[in-house]
Protein backbone atom coordinates (compact mmCIF):
# COMPACT_ATOMS: atom_id res chain seq x y z
CA UNK A 1 0.00 0.00 0.00
CA UNK A 2 1.34 3.42 -1.15
CA UNK A 3 2.36 5.95 2.10
CA UNK A 4 -0.50 8.35 1.17
CA UNK A 5 -3.55 6.01 1.08
CA UNK A 6 -2.04 3.99 4.41
CA UNK A 7 -2.36 7.81 6.07
CA UNK A 8 -5.70 8.28 4.40
CA UNK A 9 -7.30 5.40 5.87
CA UNK A 10 -5.11 6.26 9.70
CA UNK A 11 -6.77 9.36 9.27
CA UNK A 12 -10.46 8.39 8.48
CA UNK A 13 -10.52 5.44 10.95
CA UNK A 14 -8.34 7.28 13.62
CA UNK A 15 -9.79 11.46 13.36
CA UNK A 16 -12.52 11.56 11.45
CA UNK A 17 -14.76 8.21 12.61
CA UNK A 18 -13.48 9.23 16.49
CA UNK A 19 -16.06 12.19 17.69
CA UNK A 20 -13.34 13.65 19.98
CA UNK A 21 -10.69 13.15 17.63
CA UNK A 22 -12.94 14.94 14.68
CA UNK A 23 -13.62 17.96 17.20
CA UNK A 24 -10.40 18.18 18.10
CA UNK A 25 -9.44 18.36 14.42
CA UNK A 26 -6.21 16.09 14.58
CA UNK A 27 -4.42 15.36 11.61
CA UNK A 28 -2.79 12.24 11.22
CA UNK A 29 0.88 12.77 9.36
CA UNK A 30 2.78 9.62 10.09
CA UNK A 31 1.84 5.66 10.37
CA UNK A 32 4.10 3.37 10.42
CA UNK A 33 5.12 -0.23 12.38
CA UNK A 34 5.02 1.03 15.49
CA UNK A 35 4.98 5.07 14.71
CA UNK A 36 2.14 7.21 15.15
CA UNK A 37 2.17 11.13 14.31
CA UNK A 38 -0.57 13.63 14.39
CA UNK A 39 -0.89 17.31 14.15
CA UNK A 40 -3.17 19.42 15.96
CA UNK A 41 -3.89 23.33 14.36
CA UNK A 42 -4.35 26.18 16.85
CA UNK A 43 -7.65 27.16 17.86
CA UNK A 44 -9.20 29.58 19.93
CA UNK A 45 -11.78 27.21 21.83
CA UNK A 46 -8.49 25.21 22.56
CA UNK A 47 -6.73 28.33 24.68
CA UNK A 48 -6.65 28.14 28.50
CA UNK A 49 -5.22 31.43 29.28
CA UNK A 50 -7.09 34.16 26.70
CA UNK A 51 -4.38 36.96 27.46
CA UNK A 52 -1.71 34.52 26.46
CA UNK A 53 -3.44 32.63 24.29
CA UNK A 54 -1.51 29.55 25.34
CA UNK A 55 -3.42 26.37 25.15
CA UNK A 56 -4.68 24.41 27.91
CA UNK A 57 -3.26 21.33 28.66
CA UNK A 58 -6.37 19.17 27.93
CA UNK A 59 -6.15 19.41 23.82
CA UNK A 60 -2.23 18.10 24.04
CA UNK A 61 -3.39 14.96 26.44
CA UNK A 62 -6.53 14.04 24.11
CA UNK A 63 -3.82 14.44 21.23
CA UNK A 64 -1.08 12.62 23.11
CA UNK A 65 -3.29 9.40 24.20
CA UNK A 66 -4.82 9.21 20.46
CA UNK A 67 -1.53 9.28 19.10
CA UNK A 68 0.26 6.54 21.67
CA UNK A 69 -3.71 4.50 20.85
CA UNK A 70 -2.51 5.10 17.04
CA UNK A 71 1.11 3.77 17.85
CA UNK A 72 -0.43 0.62 19.44
CA UNK A 73 -2.80 -0.40 16.28
CA UNK A 74 0.08 0.14 14.13
CA UNK A 75 1.46 -3.06 16.52
CA UNK A 76 -1.49 -5.42 15.96
CA UNK A 77 -1.34 -8.28 13.83
CA UNK A 78 -4.41 -9.71 15.15
CA UNK A 79 -6.50 -7.10 16.20
CA UNK A 80 -8.33 -6.65 19.32
CA UNK A 81 -9.87 -3.63 21.51
CA UNK A 82 -7.66 -2.10 23.77
CA UNK A 83 -8.25 0.97 25.91
CA UNK A 84 -5.65 3.36 27.81
CA UNK A 85 -4.57 2.04 31.07
CA UNK A 86 -2.72 4.87 32.33
CA UNK A 87 -1.08 8.08 30.66
CA UNK A 88 1.90 10.35 32.60
CA UNK A 89 2.24 13.58 30.34
CA UNK A 90 5.20 16.11 31.86
CA UNK A 91 4.40 19.56 30.27
CA UNK A 92 8.11 20.86 29.95
CA UNK A 93 7.24 24.07 28.35
CA UNK A 94 4.43 26.05 27.36
CA UNK A 95 2.61 26.34 23.82
CA UNK A 96 3.70 28.83 21.64
CA UNK A 97 0.01 30.72 20.81
CA UNK A 98 -1.05 29.95 16.98
CA UNK A 99 1.45 27.52 16.41
CA UNK A 100 0.13 23.76 15.05
CA UNK A 101 1.12 21.20 17.95
CA UNK A 102 3.01 17.91 16.40
CA UNK A 103 3.04 14.68 18.37
CA UNK A 104 5.36 11.44 17.61
CA UNK A 105 4.38 8.47 19.65
CA UNK A 106 6.44 5.37 19.46
CA UNK A 107 4.48 1.68 20.85
CA UNK A 108 8.24 0.11 22.10
CA UNK A 109 6.35 -3.34 23.20
CA UNK A 110 3.42 -4.96 23.52
CA UNK A 111 2.89 -8.17 25.39
CA UNK A 112 -0.22 -10.39 26.02
CA UNK A 113 -2.01 -7.79 27.99
CA UNK A 114 -0.57 -4.73 27.41
CA UNK A 115 1.23 -2.29 25.00
CA UNK A 116 3.91 0.26 25.96
CA UNK A 117 3.61 3.82 24.55
CA UNK A 118 5.86 6.61 24.85
CA UNK A 119 5.12 10.28 22.96
CA UNK A 120 6.48 13.41 23.06
CA UNK A 121 4.81 16.88 21.32
CA UNK A 122 6.92 19.29 19.96
CA UNK A 123 6.35 22.53 17.29
CA UNK A 124 8.26 20.69 14.97
CA UNK A 125 11.74 19.99 16.28
CA UNK A 126 11.60 16.98 18.52
CA UNK A 127 14.54 18.33 20.22
CA UNK A 128 12.57 20.73 21.56
CA UNK A 129 9.72 19.31 23.23
CA UNK A 130 6.85 21.22 24.43
CA UNK A 131 5.78 17.71 26.51
CA UNK A 132 6.61 14.41 26.84
CA UNK A 133 4.11 11.01 27.59
CA UNK A 134 3.99 7.53 28.74
CA UNK A 135 0.78 5.13 27.89
CA UNK A 136 -0.09 2.46 28.84
CA UNK A 137 -2.76 0.20 27.39
CA UNK A 138 -4.18 -2.92 28.37
CA UNK A 139 -5.11 -5.38 25.01
CA UNK A 140 -8.28 -7.27 24.88
CA UNK A 141 -10.96 -5.34 26.57
CA UNK A 142 -14.37 -5.60 26.45
CA UNK A 143 -16.31 -4.56 23.35
CA UNK A 144 -15.65 -5.65 19.90
CA UNK A 145 -12.67 -4.54 17.58
CA UNK A 146 -13.17 -0.84 15.78
CA UNK A 147 -12.03 -0.22 13.10
CA UNK A 148 -9.45 1.63 14.28
CA UNK A 149 -8.14 -0.78 16.28
CA UNK A 150 -7.50 -3.49 13.18
CA UNK A 151 -6.67 -0.38 10.56
CA UNK A 152 -2.71 -1.46 11.38
CA UNK A 153 -3.45 -5.22 10.80
CA UNK A 154 -5.78 -4.18 7.83
CA UNK A 155 -3.04 -1.77 6.84
CA UNK A 156 -0.29 -4.22 7.15
CA UNK A 157 1.58 -1.05 8.36
CA UNK B 1 -4.35 41.19 37.26
CA UNK B 2 -5.25 38.46 35.20
CA UNK B 3 -8.90 37.74 33.76
CA UNK B 4 -8.92 34.68 35.37
CA UNK B 5 -7.79 35.75 38.51
CA UNK B 6 -10.30 38.79 38.12
CA UNK B 7 -13.45 36.50 37.50
CA UNK B 8 -12.04 34.82 40.82
CA UNK B 9 -11.97 37.45 42.92
CA UNK B 10 -16.13 37.94 41.34
CA UNK B 11 -17.14 34.25 41.83
CA UNK B 12 -15.81 34.60 45.59
CA UNK B 13 -17.95 37.94 45.74
CA UNK B 14 -21.01 36.06 44.26
CA UNK B 15 -20.15 32.56 46.18
CA UNK B 16 -20.85 31.57 42.16
CA UNK B 17 -17.38 29.18 41.60
CA UNK B 18 -19.47 28.41 37.84
CA UNK B 19 -17.99 32.13 37.18
CA UNK B 20 -14.26 30.84 37.26
CA UNK B 21 -15.27 28.54 33.51
CA UNK B 22 -16.20 31.57 31.65
CA UNK B 23 -12.88 32.89 31.52
CA UNK B 24 -11.66 29.85 30.60
CA UNK B 25 -12.41 29.33 26.34
CA UNK B 26 -11.23 25.65 26.64
CA UNK B 27 -13.58 24.82 29.27
CA UNK B 28 -16.64 26.32 28.05
CA UNK B 29 -15.78 24.62 24.60
CA UNK B 30 -15.56 21.22 26.61
CA UNK B 31 -18.51 22.16 28.59
CA UNK B 32 -16.59 21.93 31.78
CA UNK B 33 -17.65 24.01 35.18
CA UNK B 34 -16.78 24.27 38.97
CA UNK B 35 -20.04 24.05 40.51
CA UNK B 36 -20.43 24.18 44.62
CA UNK B 37 -24.53 23.79 45.32
CA UNK B 38 -24.16 21.04 47.57
CA UNK B 39 -21.57 22.81 49.71
CA UNK B 40 -18.74 20.69 48.33
CA UNK B 41 -16.26 22.03 45.35
CA UNK B 42 -17.06 19.67 42.64
CA UNK B 43 -15.49 19.78 38.83
CA UNK B 44 -18.80 18.55 36.17
CA UNK B 45 -18.06 17.73 32.18
CA UNK B 46 -21.56 17.75 30.58
CA UNK B 47 -21.99 14.95 28.25
CA UNK B 48 -21.75 16.01 24.72
CA UNK B 49 -21.40 13.91 21.61
CA UNK B 50 -18.24 15.48 20.64
CA UNK B 51 -16.61 13.96 23.78
CA UNK B 52 -17.06 10.05 22.44
CA UNK B 53 -13.64 8.25 21.51
CA UNK B 54 -15.45 4.96 21.11
CA UNK B 55 -18.65 4.60 19.16
CA UNK B 56 -19.11 0.94 19.61
CA UNK B 57 -19.04 0.90 23.30
CA UNK B 58 -19.88 3.89 23.14
CA UNK B 59 -17.66 5.35 25.58
CA UNK B 60 -16.15 8.98 26.17
CA UNK B 61 -12.56 9.53 25.06
CA UNK B 62 -9.28 8.95 27.77
CA UNK B 63 -8.17 12.26 27.13
CA UNK B 64 -11.20 13.90 27.95
CA UNK B 65 -11.03 12.34 31.36
CA UNK B 66 -7.67 13.70 32.04
CA UNK B 67 -8.35 17.23 30.45
CA UNK B 68 -11.02 17.50 33.07
CA UNK B 69 -9.19 15.71 36.36
CA UNK B 70 -6.79 18.41 35.21
CA UNK B 71 -9.32 21.33 35.30
CA UNK B 72 -10.92 20.17 38.60
CA UNK B 73 -7.47 20.21 40.34
CA UNK B 74 -6.98 24.00 38.53
CA UNK B 75 -10.49 24.95 39.75
CA UNK B 76 -9.55 23.29 43.49
CA UNK B 77 -6.31 25.15 43.78
CA UNK B 78 -8.00 28.37 42.97
CA UNK B 79 -10.98 28.25 44.80
CA UNK B 80 -10.14 26.55 48.15
CA UNK B 81 -6.57 27.59 48.61
CA UNK B 82 -5.17 31.45 48.59
CA UNK B 83 -3.84 31.90 45.74
CA UNK B 84 -2.56 35.25 44.07
CA UNK B 85 -0.81 33.00 40.59
CA UNK B 86 -2.23 31.12 38.27
CA UNK B 87 -0.77 27.49 39.33
CA UNK B 88 1.67 25.94 36.91
CA UNK B 89 0.87 22.38 35.73
CA UNK B 90 4.13 19.87 36.23
CA UNK B 91 2.92 17.02 34.91
CA UNK B 92 -0.19 14.58 35.30
CA UNK B 93 -0.84 10.68 35.66
CA UNK B 94 -4.09 9.74 34.54
CA UNK B 95 -5.32 5.94 35.59
CA UNK B 96 -8.45 4.93 33.74
CA UNK B 97 -10.50 2.39 35.81
CA UNK B 98 -13.69 2.13 33.92
CA UNK B 99 -15.00 2.87 30.28
CA UNK B 100 -17.10 6.45 31.14
CA UNK B 101 -20.16 6.11 29.45
CA UNK B 102 -22.12 8.69 27.65
CA UNK B 103 -23.66 10.88 30.65
CA UNK B 104 -21.97 13.68 32.66
CA UNK B 105 -18.59 13.10 34.46
CA UNK B 106 -18.41 14.74 38.31
CA UNK B 107 -14.54 14.76 39.87
CA UNK B 108 -13.58 16.13 43.24
CA UNK B 109 -9.54 17.19 44.32
CA UNK B 110 -7.47 17.05 47.31
CA UNK B 111 -4.37 18.60 48.18
CA UNK B 112 -1.97 15.67 48.94
CA UNK B 113 0.32 17.87 50.07
CA UNK B 114 1.26 21.77 50.01
CA UNK B 115 4.86 23.06 49.75
CA UNK B 116 5.79 26.06 49.36
CA UNK B 117 6.58 25.93 45.66
CA UNK B 118 5.25 22.92 44.82
CA UNK B 119 1.51 21.10 45.28
CA UNK B 120 0.40 17.39 44.50
CA UNK B 121 -3.20 17.05 44.08
CA UNK B 122 -5.18 13.65 43.81
CA UNK B 123 -8.46 13.91 41.51
CA UNK B 124 -10.74 11.70 41.18
CA UNK B 125 -14.05 11.57 38.37
CA UNK B 126 -16.92 9.40 38.45
CA UNK B 127 -20.45 9.17 36.49
CA UNK B 128 -23.45 7.81 38.63
CA UNK B 129 -21.96 6.06 41.36
CA UNK B 130 -19.45 8.15 43.41
CA UNK B 131 -18.14 4.17 44.73
CA UNK B 132 -17.62 3.57 41.17
CA UNK B 133 -14.40 6.01 39.77
CA UNK B 134 -14.55 5.91 36.00
CA UNK B 135 -10.35 7.41 36.33
CA UNK B 136 -8.07 9.37 38.68
CA UNK B 137 -5.19 11.42 38.40
CA UNK B 138 -1.96 12.86 40.91
CA UNK B 139 -0.83 16.31 39.64
CA UNK B 140 1.64 18.27 40.19
CA UNK B 141 1.25 22.55 39.93
CA UNK B 142 4.11 24.88 40.94
CA UNK B 143 3.09 27.84 42.91
CA UNK B 144 4.55 31.12 43.82
CA UNK B 145 7.03 30.49 41.17
CA UNK B 146 9.16 32.41 38.60
CA UNK B 147 10.38 29.36 37.00
CA UNK B 148 9.99 28.52 33.22
CA UNK B 149 6.74 26.16 33.66
CA UNK B 150 3.75 26.02 31.44
CA UNK B 151 0.90 27.66 32.42
CA UNK B 152 -1.76 25.63 33.63
CA UNK B 153 -4.74 27.71 31.76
Amino acid sequence: MEKDERIALFQKWFSDAIPHNKALGLKVIGASRGFASMQLDWREEFVGNPETGVLAGGPLTAMLDGCCGMSVATMLKNPEPFATLDLRIDYVRPAEPGKPVIAEAECYRVTRSVAFTRAFAHHGDPKDPIAAAAGTFMLGTKGRVTRAQSIGAETEV
Amino acid sequence: MSALLESLAEARKSGDVGRLAEAIPYARWMKIAPENGTGELLTRMRYHSDLIGNTFLPAIHGGTLGAMLEMTAIFHLLWETETDTVPKIVNITVDYLRSARPVDVVAHATVTKQGRRMVNVFAEAWQDDRSKPVATANAHFLVKSSDDAPPSL
